[in-house]
Order: structure tokens, then C-alpha cells, then sequence
């Protein structure tokens, strides 16, 4: 019982309990967050994840300005449900760019990994006026105004540099002719030259998104950046994840 | 115990020698089935680091000697159902459509397969019920912009209206107004002259309208106004309007055209889920028969003016 009795001591001097509490938190500490350092420990490589175009950014920060993180997830759970609403469950590697990641917690709406290529274009601007037109049970407030407002690209190669920062390959070409390329993207093949944004960002779609050729509207950027998202991997068996006729 | 604390006069229980005005504590052990299920959590933990992945290390975390993993537990969940549907889906999968049709119960497994998965994936747009909204044809009805057989709505669904991909179904109508095609005034008389198609207007004399129309719009929606399925034009001398058959929207579909998309589901949905919503879809109220000459222009049985749905 002499092992009880110097644990008695330990209990008994405020200093040496802080002590060896800290050196136990420690331990913790470093077992648990050390692996994560390595991203190759944590992120199984998949091709064609690519960095977000700059309109695509520019709507991934509207995303999170609106705040649309609050009732959307963005993880797909390795879950039978969850997988047959929403398709493949999300990887790791396909958020590996996304600074703050978009997972979230909780899903008053419907989680949006795998919203790209779901719906039209045109749905999603009505949807976004007025999401009772299309959806007549939904409680999502309406974002008409963002079609009104005009994207802001004053700092994007700026934010471009940041996201370098914490290991987005962002190259230098890519921030020089951000401002060019976000205009392109939002532009369309008919009426803008997008040979350049299509070479540097592979698979990138370019066309009006919001159906206003006058305008580049914030519209045009958030929906660029919802018909992306879980299209970068090509999962081509789909067959695979899911179970038939659910 | 070394310590010599005062043992309770009532209890003969050590106390632990603390007090507090007057309050001493009995230093009672921990009770003992508590003590043992304790230590065979314990235990049960050491069984667990060597079965499951637990312990993180540097090259990643250790994988446990049952090799369980999340995706191994999706798949197994997933394989349980497959199992379930097996008896159905073995025949299903290898069944045309036709088959499909002609057997009942592949029929009634795909209405029920599909009504599910159209809540699911369609009804955002088309309505849960299929009646659609403006922009989003209503399925319940005969009216077919791209064809109503099996096989049409098979294609539609798996590669979509002027969706991604080379095989999706693509026409263009011309923005005749914001292209400068027609001139104002000339929009103004093949508007009116289209009122006149569905009977909305009276039949007057719209010459002007009339030849504006055959030149531009003819080559698509036909000359007599009744669409092309080949080009997905719709039939403008019903009363069955997509985006709307007042005047002013006419005319902004003149000046600006539309481009409706339906997203290709091929790859998001796999075969058997699209064959069981072509089946649902067939069966909604307007399913066409498949026809035994190919590509019919504008379908002959189509009814003027304001026919909605009829069941096969």
C-alpha cells in the first residue's frame, strides 16, 4: 500500500498536484494532436481535389458571411442513411482546402457535400429569392439581395495569399490573374476567354450562374461555389455506395 | 494505514481526519461491486486497443486486429439491404423496361422504388406530386417536351436537359430579342401571333406575326406550332405553358429565350434507382406507349388546347 500512501502526498500539496496534472494533460495532449501534424495520417489521397476557383472563393466566403453554416452541414457520414440521401460519404481530402472547414454539427437544412450538379442553376436563384417557391415546407430565409449586390474582388489575391499560407497550392499565375478568372468564370465561354481559368483550375464550370449577364452578382459567386461542391472527385460507381431503389 | 486517524465510536470506521465544526467524514472504501466493474472496464479497454483502431502514432493510428472500420461497417450495413432486395432487384436489374412493365410485381417494386426516390431527388423541382412549377414541367400530364416513352424518359433522366456531359439532351432556343434577331415591334407580332396558337387570342389577321414566325421559329417548334420533340420545343397551340402564356411573359420568352436544366443523375443515382423512376414517372398519368416507327416529330395524339392527363 506504499503506492497509495504517495499518491496521499500527492493529493495533499496543492503544488505537486498541479504539477503531475499538467504532465498527465501533457501526454494527452500530445497523443491525441501530435498524429494530426502529419496530414498524410489523416487525409487518404483521392485525384482531382483542386483549390476553389476565385469565384468560387468568393462564394465560399459569402457561405460562411451568411452563415449558412448554421443549419448546413457539409460531412456525409459513412452512415447506410446518410449515404443513400446523399450519396458517397465525404473524404477527408475533398475539405482539405476549405479554411474554416464546413462540416458543421448540425443540419437544420439538408447537408450540402454533394449539392453540386443537383439542381439547375435557375433553381437555386429561386430557391435563393424565395425558397418557398420551390421547396413549400422549407424555413430558409431568403437571400434575394445577393443578386443585387455585385462581387467584391478588391482582395482576393490577398485572400488567395492567406489560404497559400495554411497550404493551399495557390500559385503565383493563379493570384496574378485571380481578379481576370473570377470575372471569366462568371462571364461564360460565349462572351469571356476562360482557356486560361480552365488550364490553371481543372473541371472549373464557367457560364452565368445567376442568370443576369449585366452583373456579377454575389448570386453568381455563391452558386458557382454550391454547383462545385462534391463534384471535384469522381466517385464513377455509384452503383457501389448505394443499395438499388431506396 | 500509517496515518493515525480517530476511528468512529459507532461504525469502528476510520474517519479521515478532517473536521468541520464538529463534522467528522468516515473514510469508507469504495463499494466493492463498484471496485469490480471498474476494473473490468479496465480490462475490457486493454481488449479493445488490441481489437479496434485506438492508439494514435506518428505513421497513423494503430489499425486493431479486427481491421474495423467505419466504411467496412457502411458497406456490411449496405449489403443487409442488398440482401433484402435482392429476391426483386437480382430480376430488376437485369429487366428492360418493357419486362418491367409487363410483370407486376418488378412494376409494383419499381412505383415503390421510385416514388422514394423522386421525394428524394425530384420533387425539389417537379413538385411531390409531379405537377411541377413554372420552369419545371408538370409530369402528370401528356405533355412531353422531350418524349414520353419509357425510353425517353429513361434517357432524360439519366443524362438530363442541357446538363454536363456530351450525351445530355441540348437545344438552344435564340434570345431573339437580346441578340437583336427581331426588332421590338417584331417581337411585339410574333407574340401576338402565339396568343392567337392556343387560342388565348382570337384568330385576326397576323400576317406580320405569322411569317416572322415561320422564318425564326418554325425550324423548332414546327410549322403549325407543335413543337419538336427532337429539339425538345414545346407544343405552343396548348394551353400548357412552362413558363407562362400571358402576354408578357411570352414576350420575355421571345426577347431573352429559356434554357430549362435538368441535372444528368447518371453517377449521382445508379441505373436501377433511374429505371424505377422511369417507371414512376411513366406511370404518373401521361406515359406514352413506345411507338413502333422511331422519333415521332410532335405526337399526333396530341390533343389542342388545354387537354391535361390522361392514363394509358
Amino acid at each position: 500500500m506504499s503506492m497509495l500512501e504517495k499518491h496521499k502526498k500527492l493529493e495533499r500539496n496543492v503544488l505537486l498536484l498541479l504539477a503531475f496534472s499538467i504532465l498527465v494533460v501533457l501526454i494527452g495532449g500530445l497523443v491525441e494532436i501530435v498524429p494530426l501534424f502529419r496530414t498524410s495520417t489523416v487525409i487518404e489521397p483521392v485525384k482531382g481535389v483542386r483549390p476553389y476557383t476565385p469565384l468560387e472563393l468568393t462564394g465560399f466566403n459569402i457561405y460562411i458571411r451568411e452563415g449558412c453554416y448554421v443549419c448546413h452541414s457539409q460531412q456525409i457520414r459513412p452512415l447506410r442513411d446518410e449515404v443513400a440521401r446523399y450519396g458517397h460519404y465525404s473524404l477527408a481530402a475533398e475539405s482539405m482546402y476549405d479554411h474554416p472547414f464546413q462540416w458543421g454539427s448540425k443540419r437544420t437544412g439538408p447537408d450540402l457535400a454533394r449539392v453540386g450538379g443537383k439542381y439547375s442553376d435557375d433553381w437555386h436563384v429561386a430557391h435563393m429569392k424565395n425558397p418557398r417557391q420551390v421547396v413549400p415546407e422549407s424555413i430558409m430565409p431568403s437571400y434575394s439581395f445577393l443578386s443585387e449586390r455585385g462581387i467584391d474582388l478588391n482582395h482576393i489575391d490577398s485572400a488567395m495569399k492567406s489560404l497559400r499560407v495554411t497550404g493551399v497550392p495557390y500559385t503565383d499565375e493563379m493570384i496574378e490573374n485571380a481578379e481576370k478568372d473570377a470575372l471569366n468564370q462568371a462571364t461564360g465561354e460565349e462572351r469571356g476567354n476562360t482557356d486560361g481559368l480552365y488550364a490553371r483550375y481543372s473541371g472549373a464550370a464557367a457560364r452565368d450562374f445567376d442568370g443576369n449577364p449585366n452583373m456579377i452578382s454575389e448570386m453568381d459567386a455563391l452558386i458557382a461555389y454550391l454547383q462545385v461542391l462534391g463534384t471535384m472527385v469522381d466517385f464513377k460507381a455509384a452503383e457501389n455506395v448505394e443499395g438499388g431503389p431506396q | 494505514m500509517s496515518d493515525k486517524n480517530e476511528i468512529d465510536k459507532v461504525s469502528g470506521v476510520e474517519t479521515t481526519g478532517h473536521e468541520w465544526d464538529g463534522l467528522k467524514e468516515l473514510n469508507n472504501p469504495a463499494p466493492r461491486w463498484w471496485l469490480w466493474v471498474f476494473f473490468v472496464t479496465v480490462i475490457w479497454s486493454v481488449g479493445y486497443w488490441i481489437l479496434f483502431p485506438s492508439w494514435p502514432t506518428i505513421g497513423g493510428a494503430t489499425q486493431g486486429l479486427w481491421g474495423w472500420t467505419s466504411h467496412k461497417k457502411l458497406a456490411a450495413d449496405q449489403g443487409e439491404i442488398a440482401e433484402m432486395q435482392r429476391i426483386n432487384l437480382g430480376k430488376f436489374s437485369n429487366a428492360s423496361l418493357q419486362d418491367i412493365m409487363n410483370d407486376p410485381e418488378l412494376y409494383a417494386f419499381a412505383v415503390a422504388g421510385g416514388k422514394a426516390a423522386f421525394k428524394d431527388n425530384c420533387a425539389t423541382c417537379h413538385g411531390s406530386g409531379g405537377a411541377g412549377s413554372k420552369g419545371y414541367p408538370n409530369l402528370n400530364d401528356d405533355d412531353w417536351l422531350w418524349g414520353g416513352t419509357l425510353d425517353d424518359i429513361f434517357y432524360t433522366i439519366k443524362h438530363g436537359i442541357r446538363s454536363v456531359g456530351d450525351d445530355s439532351r441540348f437545344s438552344l432556343m435564340t434570345a431573339f430579342g437580346k441578340d437583336g434577331v427581331l426588332k421590338p415591334d417584331e417581337i411585339e407580332a410574333v407574340t401576338d401571333y402565339v396568343l392567337t396558337l392556343s387560342g388565348t387570342t382570337p384568330k385576326d389577321s397576323h400576317v406580320q406575326g405569322q411569317q416572322i414566325f415561320q422564318q425564326n421559329c418554325a425550324s423548332c417548334h414546327g410549322a403549325d406550332g407543335k413543337g419538336m420533340r427532337d429539339t425538345g420545343a414545346p407544343n405552343l397551340t396548348d394551353k400548357i405553358w412552362l413558363y407562362g402564356g400571358d402576354r408578357q411573359t411570352i414576350r420575355q420568352t421571345v426577347t431573352y429565350a429559356r434554357k430549362g436544366v435538368m441535372p444528368a443523375w447518371k453517377g449521382r443515382l445508379d441505373e436501377n434507382t433511374i429505371k424505377a423512376l422511369t417507371v414512376y414517372v411513366h406511370q404518373l398519368g401521361g406515359g406514352e406507349e413506345d411507338k413502333p416507327a422511331q422519333a415521332p416529330k410532335a405526337d399526333p395524339q396530341q390533343e389542342p388546347a388545354g387537354h391535361v392527363g390522361a392514363d394509358e
